[in-house]
C-alpha cells in the first residue's frame, strides 16, 4: 500500500527486539496491525477489510 | 560463513533477475562496530542484518545498500523516522514510505524480498478497487505491522 500511495507509511516492526514498542501497543499476538494509532487488529485480514480499517482510521471514516 | 545458503542464493539470483526492473536502495541504520560495548546501546541484530543485506546487494546489481550510523547520522535518522535500530528504509519507485525495524529473518525474509520487488517495479498485486481508494486518501496513513520471528 505504501508502494501505491504517497500518503501511506508502512512499517514492519520485529517486536521481540523492541519490547517497549510491544508494551506500548499491547501486542499479545502477532501479526498485529496498528493504523494511525487509532485502529488495530490481530491476525491476517482480507484486502477489502484491511482497506475498510484504513478508511476507519482516517477522518472520513470516523465521521468527523 | 554466509547467512544465505548456496541454494537460496541461486534461487534469489533467478527471482531478482526476472522480477527487478529499476534499482532499489536499501538504507540501513545500524551502529558502528566498536570494541567498546556500551550495554544500553547494544544492538543485538545489527551485525547480522547488515551481513544479510550485504549478501542481497551482492546478488543483484539493482540492489544498492547504504549503511548509516544511528549516532553519527542522527539527524537523517530523525528525518526518516528512525528511532530504533536496525532499521531498513526502501527507496525506489514507491510513492509512500516503507520501513523495516529489526532483522527480517525466517518468514519475514520473504517479506523483505517481496518489498524489494514491489519497490523496484512501483506496482503491487493489490486489487484495482484498493488502489483507487488509496489514491483518494486525503490524509496520511501510518500502518504498523508488529511481527515476531518464525
Amino acid at each position: 500500500m505504501a508502494v501505491e500511495s504517497e500518503k501511506v507509511t508502512a512499517d514492519v516492526i520485529e517486536v521481540s527486539e523492541f519490547p517497549l514498542i510491544a508494551r506500548l501497543y499491547n501486542v499479545f499476538a502477532v501479526p498485529k496491525v496498528v493504523i494511525n494509532d487509532r485502529v488495530s487488529f490481530e491476525g491476517a485480514m482480507p484486502e477489502a477489510l484491511f482497506l475498510q480499517k484504513i478508511l476507519e482510521a482516517t477522518a472520513e471514516g470516523t465521521g468527523f | 560463513m554466509p547467512l544465505l545458503r548456496a541454494e537460496d542464493r541461486r534461487q534469489l539470483e533467478q527471482i531478482f533477475a526476472s522480477q527487478l526492473t529499476d534499482p532499489v536502495t536499501l538504507v540501513l541504520f545500524t551502529q558502528h562496530d566498536s570494541p567498546l560495548v556500551i550495554p544500553a546501546q547494544e544492538c543485538q541484530t545489527c551485525r547480522e542484518t547488515r551481513e544479510l543485506l550485504e549478501e542481497l546487494a551482492d546478488i543483484s546489481d539493482k540492489i544498492k545498500l547504504e549503511v548509516k550510523d544511528f549516532i553519527r547520522d542522527a539527524s537523517e535518522a530523525r528525518t526518516l523516522g528512525v528511532h530504533v535500530i536496525p532499521a531498513i528504509i526502501f527507496q525506489g519507485k514507491n510513492r509512500g514510505t516503507l520501513r523495516y525495524f529489526g532483522i527480517p529473518s525466517g518468514y519475514e525474509f520473504s517479506v523483505l524480498v517481496q518489498d524489494i520487488i514491489d519497490v523496484s517495479n512501483g506496482t503491487t498485486r493489490l486489487a484495482a478497487e484498493t488502489r483507487e481508494q488509496l489514491a483518494k486518501l486525503a490524509e496520511p496513513v501510518h500502518i504498523q505491522v508488529m511481527v515476531t520471528p518464525t
